[in-house]
């Protein structure tokens, strides 16, 4: 079926064409003065930041041949050529490791129990008070904000160095980060449920336990995952103020120059977070995968 | 009214035997995935030297530390910590914009609809997942071996670590863009080229831009932190007045961090409504 192409008076179109490319100028304007602005913070960012193109091309040899030195023993020979002696602190580091997952592990227990204490106070749907809402919220709001390792600081100083600071601080800022999390689940949970035990005369901690605990569980579950995988990650870091792991090793590897180290340690970081990223996405579909059948 | 009759129990446990007999491994799964759980739990608080005393001499010490930082004080040093903080926000924008520029080629090479041979794509989204498993901080160490310490290090080191972040959320969206567009423009005889302008981009762009103002949000944060290593910014201060035991001047910096932050994330929020507004409301 041949459909035609209506061709309208001339004097028509060219009202039209003049509506059309009005249209284009303007938003061609608006593009022009965004990519103008834009660029005027750029180069007062770059005068901010100190950036000097000539020192990175000075130095970006520097980079490339970094990551040539991290990769060369110290006889010369590259790493892969001698693995004993590239991982020869093996048996040290993966204790290291070890502990860098426990922080995070740890850590995320106590954020995220104290997150579970603290949604349903924060949730705009079961929150016994506006007032108390709005206190437990912006104590959320500090503890996400300030950053972990800040936390990390102030904590070596008051418990003493030691992987315990490492794991006060993942834990606050988790509860932060899960407490907005969870609140939001709880906010899109069904609130009948809540009426029906409501009915029956139940107080608000059994209208909690009953009716929406059953329906959030899941989604606590998977974000609690989800911030283990990134607590694993800032755990990592956390030994460069001290507050234990495997940050300890590699900050001093970096700081002394001991080059195939720092690719050891970093090749193992990797390895790690990769196999924690795979556990807990396969303990997530298994989660869900229950929930689906159910 | 009628009454209905109490349903008899065994007549129930009849109809529903998968509800009343349910297998042994699937009613231990819960408590015994709990008492795993806490098992670990509480052999991590024993490693890693938990213990009564320590906690009540931390709160102790936490207690009068925060008594200390009040009121918030800077001293005679505002104009150095403003500084610090437009030097931060400076790494944040140029990180974030270098990171950006970087990864949209390498999100297109890595997206199934634009190169369909798996030889390039699967090293290049391990190569981005390496690049994202190592921490900002990291990488500020490793820039600060190669530039010298200064804030030029530190947007370094956020522009390689959104590289790799960036790779991979650029890549997911232009996966998820609709490829009607894209054969459109192939069927009015377009090259390979012109499909990628005029076909994919005009649906990825606000997606894009979305999220590169979402991480210049985030990126606000890394970058106070990575000036504790020595890459520049507001971090400095903080963690030289955190060993000098400055509490008044470190809750005055904790406080523009926190300001700065909310200011920052109100404006990209404006920002990216005006963006992608419409279509995120429909």
């Amino acid at each position: 079926m041949a459909v035609a192409v209506p061709i309208l008076p001339s004097q028509q179109l060219a009202a039209l064409s003049e509506v059309y490319r009005k249209a284009v100028a303007r938003r061609r304007l608006h593009f022009l003065v965004a990519t103008a602005v834009f660029c005027a913070a750029l180069i007062i960012a770059s005068i901010g930041a100190e950036v000097n193109l000539r020192t990175l091309f000075t130095y970006f040899g520097n980079f490339v041949s970094y990551f040539d030195r991290i990769l060369t023993l110290d006889s010369g020979a590259r790493v892969w050529t001698n693995i004993g002696e590239w991982f020869w602190g093996w048996h040290k580091w993966l204790l290291m490791l070890g502990e860098t997952i426990l922080i995070s592990y740890v850590g995320t227990m106590v954020g995220g129990l104290l997150a579970f204490a603290l949604n349903f106070l924060a949730a705009a749907n079961t929150a016994p008070s506006p007032s108390l809402r709005f206190i437990v919220r912006r104590l959320l709001e500090f503890a996400r904000t300030v950053p972990g390792i800040v936390f990390a600081l102030i904590f070596v100083i008051a418990f003493g160095l030691g992987p315990m600071a490492g794991v006060l601080a993942v834990a606050i800022h988790s509860t932060g980060a899960l407490g907005k999390q969870f609140a939001e689940i709880v906010e899109n949970a069904d609130m009948k449920p809540v009426e029906g035990v409501r009915s029956t005369g139940a107080s608000w901690v059994s209208c909690m336990r009953f009716a929406v605990l059953p329906q959030v569980a899941t989604g606590y579950a998977s974000y609690a995952l989800l911030r283990f995988e990134i607590n694993v990650r800032e755990s990592s870091v956390m030994g460069f103020v001290g507050a234990g792991g495997i940050g300890q090793e590699l900050i001093v590897a970096i700081r002394k120059f001991y080059y195939s180290d720092v690719s050891a340690i970093l090749v193992m970081i990797i390895l790690t977070v990769f196999v924690i990223d795979i556990g807990t996405g396969w303990a997530r579909g298994r989660l869900f995968g229950k929930e689906a059948r159910s | 009214m009628t009454r209905l009759p109490a349903p008899d129990p065994s007549e129930l446990r009849a109809r529903y035997p998968e509800v009343f007999e349910r297998p042994v491994s699937a009613r231990l799964a819960t408590p015994a995935m709990i008492i795993a759980a806490s098992g670990i739990f509480a052999f991590g608080l024993v490693d890693l030297d938990f213990s009564p005393a320590r906690i009540l001499s931390g709160l102790h010490q936490l207690g009068w530390i925060t008594m200390m930082m009040i009121p918030p004080d800077p001293g005679s040093s505002l104009p150095l910590y403003l500084k610090a903080l437009g030097e931060t926000l400076s790494i944040a924008l140029l990180g974030t914009t270098l990171a950006a520029i970087f990864a949209f080629p390498l999100g297109l090479l890595a997206a199934r609809n634009v190169v369909p041979s798996n030889f390039l794509r699967f090293p290049l989204r391990r190569f981005l997942d390496a690049i994202r498993g190592v921490d900002t901080l990291i990488w500020a160490l490793v820039w600060i071996n190669v530039v010298g310490l200064g804030p030029f290090a530190g947007v370094l080191a956020i522009a390689v670590s959104d590289f790799g972040a960036f790779g991979k959320l650029f890549s997911e969206a232009i996966e998820a863009a609709d490829k009607k567009q894209v054969e459109g423009i192939r069927a009015s005889g377009g090259n390979a080229l012109h499909e990628i302008r005029f076909g994919l981009l005009p649906q990825v762009l606000p997606v894009i831009a979305g999220q590169v103002l979402y991480f210049f949000e985030s990126n606000t944060r890394s970058a106070t932190i990575i000036g504790i290593v020595g890459a520049g910014g507001i971090g400095l201060q903080l963690a030289e007045q955190i060993r000098v035991l400055e509490w008044q001047k470190v809750s005055f910096l904790i406080l523009m961090i926190l300001v700065a932050v909310a200011v920052i994330d109100w404006i990209s929020s404006k920002l990216r409504f005006a963006i992608i507004g419409r279509r995120a409301v429909i």
